[in-house]
Order: structure tokens, then C-alpha cells, then sequence
């Protein structure tokens, strides 16, 4: 019997198993907040050279101009900013693509939403000769978009509709002919390889300070979207027909939700490049602590999603000291062991 | 008549599978719809829930047309136990019960003590309190039937349509289940639709019994007065007799054997 403190007339009578732990769950969460934070500090001060949490203060408290100050702000707060919003909008798209198709793997990646966002942008970087983060966000947004239809046509045509089984097929097929697409154009475009060296895998390096900024709105629209669309998720976990006579609206949800994903991939691919395994790892760890109820799935993602995004980011920096390995290589290294564990678990257990 | 068909056509893809269907749920009462395998009971269901728009007539709920509610507001007056359901990964008893409170739950104010309060109730009258803390996946196909049937009772509707909710359970479980639904009926005045494949339990049970072929509704009424051996006869196409149930006096549908003439070759016991 779980005793819940706080609620005196029921607790008596309270039932194991039930939504008990929020108390447990809330302190948890604080926790993981200050565990973020202090990864954020960290991805502040450390790097191919590291810079004493003193001169970190100063450099906001009391800049005086000097390199390290300069390598502070300049660059190490904005690659922090982007990596807190591009690991929350990773993980939340990918925990929100699961929950809605009801398939645990279910991810941006393995669905070619993020390389339809590439082949957008480097199409518009490459070919359109467009440089400016403020016009190729639109054609990640539009990329992703174009992605998800292609995907979905593609995953029904036939009898049977479209199964969870059928859309990853389609989605790792057409993931491979667009990424090959991206690295066809960059090829052709020489004078634009440079600007887009970091499209062959994500990076939170040497972007332009204020990609952060431009990409924030359109981060905080989708996760509030996400959020938005929680408790209805919860509903369509049931099915369709028990949601609906739940009183959820499941069209509702799922724009909600195809909004939210494309919102937050168009804006984190645009930002930082493809990223795997993030959308895919932190959700499925993140329910094994909390449950299937999707309000705690959603704001565990938020949290713990950003510090495997920069803690992949300073790993990348410390390995090879002083060259340095992109994020997005670090998380598919930590990402493939983890998915295979993921399936062998779930073949082993019969699901 | 809080819940009630007028002229109702449903169909799938154009394709018909009930045309001009008229159908009454008596307030307050068990009705129990039988029938053969794919006559269109399931789907009856489902339009009477609102999951399916007919394509003419309509379904009334409390004299106005069903699709003219909010989601919602019909979530609160009506409930159903689809013939089939999934339970997301993970989930313990209690949490899939609780979900039964969506519909009376509000974006700031998620979970009251009345929530609660239905959740322990529905479970104690399913007898499946001493599960509340498993995971769903973990039990037995009558345990999570009537999980199922828990969470539906959390919904707390005064209307509930169930769809073959014994399908899974032993005889004894069956007979605890219809008791339950019984007693819902008589304590709380809940008006009750069930789909039974039981001819016996049906005519135990039911106050009101409907009897549907090929998507019609062919007979409906007190089982006493309707089932008789024409009628299952031309329902199910089953030559049977029908006596009294010893217990209940209702009517008991004992189907003709084929081997009657045959009895001793069929009892002879086997040789070792
Ligand atoms: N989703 C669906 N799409 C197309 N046909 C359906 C669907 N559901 C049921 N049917 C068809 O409708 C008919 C009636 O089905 P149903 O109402 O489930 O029967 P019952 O519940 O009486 O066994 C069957 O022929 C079945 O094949
Ligand atoms: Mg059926």
C-alpha cells in the first residue's frame, strides 16, 4: 500500500499501483533540473581549453574582454543555449512521435523526419545560396513536413494500411535516399561544402550565435504543443475507440502532435544538424522511471534529453582533446547499444 | 428513453451492414443483444457510443442527436467496453482504471478525491484491488477483463454498452461479471447494453433481450415472452428445444444433438 503524504481523507484507502508516487516523481525531477544545470556549467567551462567556474562568473559579472571571457560568451553560452534547446526538442518530437503512433520505436530519425529537414535546408544552403538561419528554418519546417506525407503515403499504400511495421520500413528507405540526396548536392556545390560540413552529422559547434535565438520561439511553440496534447496521448494509448468514447479528440491530438514533432525536428535539425538516438534513448529510459503516463514521460524528456544532448557535446570535446568529435557521433555511439538492448529486452520478454 | 436508434443505416466503406434500424434502450434496465458471428452487433454498438456516423438515421442520447454533443459531454452520460483493447506498456492495474477519469477531468484540475473514489470503487466491485499495484501485462485474460470492465465503472456513466464483456472468463467469472453488471443496474438505476453469446446467460440476465440477424433487429422484448425455439432456430439457424431454467424459470436453450440417434456409440466408454 502506497501512502501518499498530504491527503489525509484518501490515503488511507489508497491504492498500490496508482499515479501514487508524484510526490516521489516531482523530487526526482528537481533533481534532474539541478542535475541540467550543472551540465550546463559545465558545458560552459569545459573544452579544448577549460576555463575555471571564476572566470565563467566574471566573464558575465565583470567582463574585461580577455580571450577567455570571449571564448565564454561568444561561444560556449550560445553552443550551451543550442544544445538545451535542440536536446529538448529532440526528445520531446521523438517522445510525442511514440506516444501518438503508439510505436515505442518510433523516432524523427528512423522515420526520415530529420533527413528530410536536411535535404531541405542544404537544397536551400547549396542550392539557393541561402545563408541566413531566419530563411532555412522555413524549408526544415516545410522538409519535415514534406517528409512525414512521403512517409505515410508510402507506408500505406496497400492492404493493411499503414502498420508501425510498414512506416519504419518506409521511413529508414526514404531517410537513406534523402540523407544520399544531401550528400549528392553537397558534393556539387563545392563553395557551400564548407557551411555545410557539420549536415553530415549534428553538431553544436561552430554555430553562429544567433541560430539559438532565431530557432527559441519555434522550440517553446512545440513543447508547449506537446504539453498541450499530454492527457489526450493518454487517452489514445487506449486505442482510438476508447479515447473517443473517453471524450479525448484523437484528430485533435494527432495535429497537435504532427505540428508539435514537426515544429521541434524542423527546428533542432535546422539548428544543429541530424542528431539520432536522442528522440529515441531518452524516452524509452525515461518511462522505465516514471510509467506510461505521458505528462511525466513528456516532462522527464524535456530535462533529461538536453543532458545526454550536452554531455554527448563535452564528451565530444574532451575524447580527442584538442580536435573534437561531433555530438551526433557521440550519441549514435551511445545510441546503437542502447537500441539493441532495447530490442533484445523486448524480444525476451515477449512484447 | 434516454438512449435510442431512429431509422439508422450504418455501414462500412458504403458497404451496409444494418439499414433502417430502429432500436429503444428501456432506462434503468439490463438489455442484452445477441446474435450470430458478424451481424452487426459490434458495430450497433459502436454507433449507439458515437465512434460510428451513420450514414442516415441517428442515434438519441436524452432527446437530442448523439453527434450534436461535445465529446465530452457524451463521455460523462455513456461508457463502453470495446470488444477488444490495448493496454499501453507498462501501465499497473490502477493506473489503467484511473484513465476512466478523463472525460470528468480538467486541464487545471486533474485529480480530486472524487476521482480517487471512483477508482477505489471500481475496483472493489471488480474484485481486482488486490491487483491495483500489477502491471497489466502480468495478468491473466479474466483478470484483465475485468480491469477493463473497472475502468469503465471509473467513468461513472449512467449509461454503459459493453461488448462481449465475458468473451475471456471461466463459468465463474462470467456468472461474477453478470452479477456485477446486475447489480449496478439494480443498485445505481445504471441502464446497461451487453452482447452475450450465452443464449442462457442472456435470458438469466437480461430484462430486455434483442435478437439481431444479418444486421436487423429480428425480435426484442422480455426473454421470457420472446425466445423460443423458431427464434433461435432462425437466428443462429440451431434446431433446439427450450425448457425452464430450474433455477431462474427463464427460458433454457438446449440445442438438438446430432448424434441423438447415435447416443450409445457416442457414450460408449473407451476400451483400454
Ligand atoms: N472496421 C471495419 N471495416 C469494415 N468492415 C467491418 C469493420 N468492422 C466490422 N466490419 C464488418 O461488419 C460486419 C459486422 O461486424 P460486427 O459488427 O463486428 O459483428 P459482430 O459484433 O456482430 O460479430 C462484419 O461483416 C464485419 O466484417
Ligand atoms: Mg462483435
Amino acid at each position: 500500500m502506497v501512502v501518499a503524504e498530504g491527503r489525509p481523507g484518501v490515503s488511507a484507502q489508497r491504492p498500490a499501483g496508482l499515479a501514487a508516487g508524484d510526490a516521489g516523481r516531482s523530487g526526482v525531477l528537481l533533481l534532474l533540473v539541478a542535475a541540467l544545470a550543472a551540465t550546463c556549467v559545465l558545458s560552459v567551462a569545459a573544452g579544448t581549453r577549460t576555463i575555471a567556474l571564476g572566470t565563467v562568473w566574471d566573464a558575465f559579472a565583470h567582463f574585461a574582454g580577455t580571450e577567455e571571457h570571449v571564448i565564454v560568451r561568444e561561444l560556449r553560452v550560445p553552443r550551451t543555449l543550442l544544445g538545451l534547446l535542440a536536446g529538448a526538442a529532440l526528445g520531446v518530437s521523438g517522445a510525442v512521435l511514440q506516444a501518438v503512433t503508439r510505436n515505442p520505436l518510433a523516432d524523427t530519425q528512423i522515420l526520415g523526419m530529420n533527413a528530410g529537414a536536411a535535404l531541405f535546408v542544404v537544397f536551400a544552403i547549396g542550392v539557393l545560396g541561402l545563408t541566413g538561419i531566419w530563411s532555412y528554418v522555413w524549408f526544415a519546417f516545410a522538409g519535415v513536413a514534406f517528409a512525414t506525407v512521403l512517409v505515410y503515403a508510402l507506408g500505406s499504400i496497400g492492404r493493411g494500411g499503414a502498420t508501425p511495421l510498414r512506416l519504419t520500413l518506409a521511413g529508414v528507405a526514404l531517410g537513406a535516399v534523402m540523407s544520399g540526396a544531401s550528400a549528392g548536392i553537397r558534393l556539387v556545390k563545392p563553395r557551400a561544402f564548407d557551411y555545410l560540413r557539420f549536415w553530415d552529422v549534428g553538431t553544436l559547434a561552430g554555430r553562429p550565435a544567433q541560430i539559438a535565438v532565431a530557432v527559441a520561439p519555434f522550440v517553446v511553440l512545440g513543447l508547449g504543443l506537446a504539453l498541450a496534447a499530454a492527457r489526450s496521448l493518454n487517452a489514445v494509448a487506449l486505442g482510438d475507440d476508447l479515447a473517443r468514447t473517453l471524450g479525448a479528440g484523437v484528430v485533435r491530438t494527432r495535429v497537435l502532435s504532427v505540428l508539435s514533432v514537426t515544429l521541434l525536428t524542423g527546428a533542432a535539425t535546422a539548428a544543429v544538424g541530424p542528431i539520432g538516438f536522442v528522440g529515441l534513448m531518452v524516452p524509452h529510459a525515461v518511462r522505465r522511471i516514471v510509467g506510461p503516463d505521458q505528462r511525466w514521460i513528456l516532462a522527464y524528456t524535456m530535462i533529461c534529453a538536453p543532458i545526454l544532448l550536452l554531455g554527448a557535446d563535452i564528451a565530444g570535446r574532451m575524447l580527442i582533446r584538442p580536435a573534437e568529435l561531433q555530438a551526433g557521433i557521440v550519441t549514435a555511439f551511445l545510441g546503437a547499444p542502447v537500441l539493441i538492448w532495447l530490442i533484445r529486452r523486448r524480444a525476451v520478454s515477449g512484447r | 428513453m434516454r438512449l435510442s436508434a431512429r431509422d439508422l443505416t450504418l455501414g462500412y466503406d458504403q458497404r451496409p451492414i444494418s439499414e433502417h434500424l430502429d432500436l429503444e434502450i428501456p432506462d434503468g434496465r439490463l438489455t442484452v443483444i445477441v446474435g450470430p458471428n458478424a451481424c452487426g452487433k459490434s458495430t450497433l454498438l459502436r454507433a449507439l457510443a458515437r465512434l460510428l456516423r451513420p450514414s442516415a438515421g441517428q442515434v438519441v442520447l436524452d432527446g437530442e442527436d448523439i453527434h450534436a454533443y461535445p465529446a465530452k459531454e457524451v463521455a460523462r452520460r455513456l461508457g463502453l467496453l470495446p470488444q477488444t483493447s490495448i493496454a499501453p506498456d507498462g501501465i499497473t492495474v490502477a493506473d489503467l482504471v484511473a484513465r476512466g477519469r478523463h472525460p470528468h477531468q480538467k486541464l487545471l484540475r486533474q485529480w480530486s478525491e472524487r476521482d480517487e473514489a471512483a477508482v477505489v470503487n471500481a475496483m472493489a466491485a471488480t474484485g481486482v484491488t488486490d491487483l491495483s499495484g500489477r502491471l497489466v501485462d502480468t495478468l491473466s485474460g479474466g483478470q484483465r477483463q475485468r480491469v477493463w470492465v473497472a475502468m469503465v465503472l471509473a467513468q461513472e456513466t449512467p449509461i454503459m454498452l459493453l461488448d462481449e464483456p465475458t468473451t475471456f472468463l471461466d463459468i465463474a467469472h462470467q456468472i461474477e461479471l453478470l452479477d456485477l453488471c446486475l447489480r449496478l443496474n439494480r443498485e445505481q438505476r445504471n441502464t446497461m447494453v451487453a452482447v452475450l453469446h450465452d443464449l442462457n446467460q442472456a435470458c438469466r440476465y437480461a430484462d430486455h433481450i434483442v435478437a439481431m440477424k444479418a444486421g436487423a433487429v429480428v425480435a426484442q422484448g422480455d426473454p421470457k415472452a420472446i425466445v423460443t425455439a423458431e427464434l433461435i432456430e432462425d437466428v443462429f439457424g440451431l434446431p433446439c428445444r427450450i425448457i425452464d431454467d430450474p433455477e431462474t424459470n427463464t427460458p433454457l436453450v438446449i440445442p438438438r444433438s446430432h448424434h441423438a440417434n447415435r447416443r450409445n456409440d457416442v457414450r460408449q466408454p473407451l476400451r483400454r
